[in-house]
């Protein structure tokens, strides 16, 4: 559990990070944009594993009619202030084409998910 | 190969002229002594100041150094006798220009910064210098030569420029040269933009001394010195879809010799040599060069701490050198599967990540340079440390570059981190180093036991003490 608590926490200083970037002088650098998004990946992917390791252990104590128990998704790795809902964008219109340091009130970048930041580029 | 009455062997090197000397003490035990140091004094730093590369050129003589200010400062040895090398005298400015300006691209609504990212000279090849300097998106080359002479006696015009009244014009003279004051002046000669979508990062100028490359992020282009509009895509690794981008470019050189030959380096920590007689594309490379993962150290912050910042190749051609976060790396170049040699450089970083993480200095792109017969390297680190390693004799030492250890040829005291348990005497412990000092751009004399390192915003020189 502590390591969970800590890969959110990770979790949520890149994403701050990221967000963060969008302001700095000479746009976002690919570069660290990537980094960023490896390490996000590197936090949910332990994530999930916190969460399979929870459910093989569970597996050993409890009855196989207990296995069926859902598994957590992706989506639940987010931390707790960040909005529950994703922006929903207009139909035909491509969601991928503005770049990250465009000034869009109300784009959340944490609405993006990980595999959608290097797109932006 | 000669030797001094004091048993010193003196080696001559192929680049140099005939008045420039290796110089060697036996034993490879060098003592370094503080020379100048270059910049203000203020604590407070201004960013436009900040030092963001450093570079000898091909015979010593000159120094540059670019900033984000977008400001490029020359320094020039002033040998006061050219037939002994060996009592060096200061580098003093010798000139001072605004490379690159503050740009907006329009477009994409960004601001290009001015900021020096590389500076790479040219060899000489008549009375002028020629450099390359670049900033994200454009490389300019730049022509900085001497006039110490002024035409004198115009027929036509005064000596304030104003053009005569013909009419009084009654006898014909030559205009003369007389000796003026120095002035030095630097002109841009060339500029080479609109090629680089993403942010460039290296510039090399190949041996042929006619072309030269420049990478970015994802792509590297080979340049034509004389030809600014249009360049050749060499290298392109981007993905047709961007989702499946997985590495970056961080770094590429031409090989110093073989004019076909150049390498880059990844964010992944790969090195690729290409051959450009392969393909006029070189995606295929010739060579991958790539060390195994230790599983052991496996972290969150591995892709982080692997990716390259910096790759040079030795002088000699047979080697490379890799910068990662946390170590510096010999490779073979007839040997892909391991580096032959690996330097850790801060090992005691290695548990503080998530720390680094968080203030962003794990992102901090460390530079690495040779001496100049490829026996020893030099990087920087924290706290205005930079750590200098001798292959041959299998040592290395911690020197910081401070301004209390600033008196004229006082020799530095080598420093040592204390990574845990009781902290001896004169020992730093970890927690104690200020990650706001930091030693980026380092650079050695390619003929002299002098380096130059760039902290913040001052440029500091040290040379080996000489008996």
């Amino acid at each position: 559990m502590e390591v969970n608590a800590e890969a959110r926490r990770i979790l949520a200083v890149s994403i701050s990070k990221l967000y963060a970037s969008r302001s700095q002088r000479g746009g976002l650098r690919l570069h660290r944009s990537l980094l960023l998004s490896l390490v996000m990946r590197s936090e949910s992917d332990s994530d999930e594993e916190g969460c399979d390791n929870e459910i093989t252990e569970d597996k050993e104590n409890l009855s196989p009619a207990r296995q069926s128990r859902k598994r957590r998704g992706k989506a639940s790795v987010a931390p707790d202030f960040l909005p529950i809902k994703r922006a929903r964008l207009e139909s035909g219109e491509d969601r991928y084409a503005a770049p990250l340091s465009s000034c869009r009130a109300g784009e959340s970048l944490a609405a993006l998910s990980l595999n959608r930041v290097i797109p932006a580029f | 190969m000669t030797y001094t009455s004091e048993g010193i062997q003196l080696h001559s090197s192929p680049e140099s002229t005939s008045k420039q000397w290796l110089l060697y003490r036996p034993g490879g035990d060098m003592q370094w002594c503080f020379s100048q140091v270059k910049g203000a004094i203020d604590d407070d730093v201004a960013e436009a100041d900040i030092i963001s590369t450093v570079e000898f050129n091909h015979t010593g003589e000159l120094l540059a150094t670019g900033d984000k200010g977008g400001r490029v400062v020359i320094f020039q040895q002033e040998i006061e006798n050219k037939n002994h090398p060996q009592f060096r005298s200061e580098y003093n400015v010798y000139s001072t220009f605004q490379s690159h300006e503050p740009e907006f691209d329009y477009l994409k609504s960004l601001e290009i910064e001015e900021k020096i990212n590389k500076i790479r000279w040219l060899p000489q090849k008549n009375a002028a210098q020629f450099l390359l300097s670049t900033n994200d998106k454009t490389i300019k080359l730049w022509k900085i030569s001497e006039r110490d002479k002024r035409p004198e006696g115009y027929n036509l015009k005064e000596e304030d420029g104003r053009y005569k009244d013909p009419n009084t014009i009654t006898s014909l003279r030559v205009p003369v040269l007389i000796p003026m004051d120095l002035m030095v002046e630097a002109s841009p000669r060339r500029v080479f933009a609109n090629a680089h979508t993403y942010h460039i990062n290296s510039i090399s100028v190949n041996s042929d001394n006619e072309t030269y490359l420049s990478a970015d992020d994802l792509r590297i282009n080979l340049w034509h010195l004389e030809i600014t509009d249009r360049s050749f895509n060499i290298v392109d690794i981007k993905p047709a879809n961007m989702e499946e981008l997985t590495e970056v470019i961080t770094a590429a050189e031409f090989h110093p010799h073989q004019c076909n030959t150049f390498v880059y380096s990844s964010s992944k920590g790969t090195i690729r040599l290409c051959d450009m007689r392969v393909s006029a594309l070189c995606d295929k490379h010739s060579k991958l060069f790539e060390e195994p993962e230790d599983p052991s150290n496996r972290s969150f912050f591995s892709e982080i701490i692997s990716s390259i910042s910096d790759v040079k190749f030795s002088h000699n051609g047979r080697y490379m050198m890799t910068r990662d976060y946390l170590s510096m790396k010999i490779w073979d170049l007839n040997m892909e599967n391991r580096p032959v040699e690996t330097y850790q450089v801060h090992e005691y970083l290695r548990s503080k990540l998530c720390s680094l993480y968080e203030n962003d200095c794990i992102f901090d792109k460390f530079e690495c340079c040779w001496n100049g017969n490829d026996s020893v390297v030099m990087t920087g680190s924290y706290n205005n440390f930079f750590r200098i390693f001798d292959r041959g004799h299998r040592r290395d030492v911690t020197l910081e570059a401070s301004r209390e250890n600033s008196k004229p040829m006082q020799v530095l005291k080598p420093r040592k981190v204390c990574a845990g348990g009781k902290r001896k005497k004169d020992e730093i412990s970890v927690d104690s180093l200020d990650f706001n000092k930091k030693i980026l751009h380092t650079a050695w004399h390619p003929q002299d036991n002098i380096i130059t390192v760039a902290t913040t915003n001052n440029l500091y020189i040290f040379q080996d003490k000489v008996n």
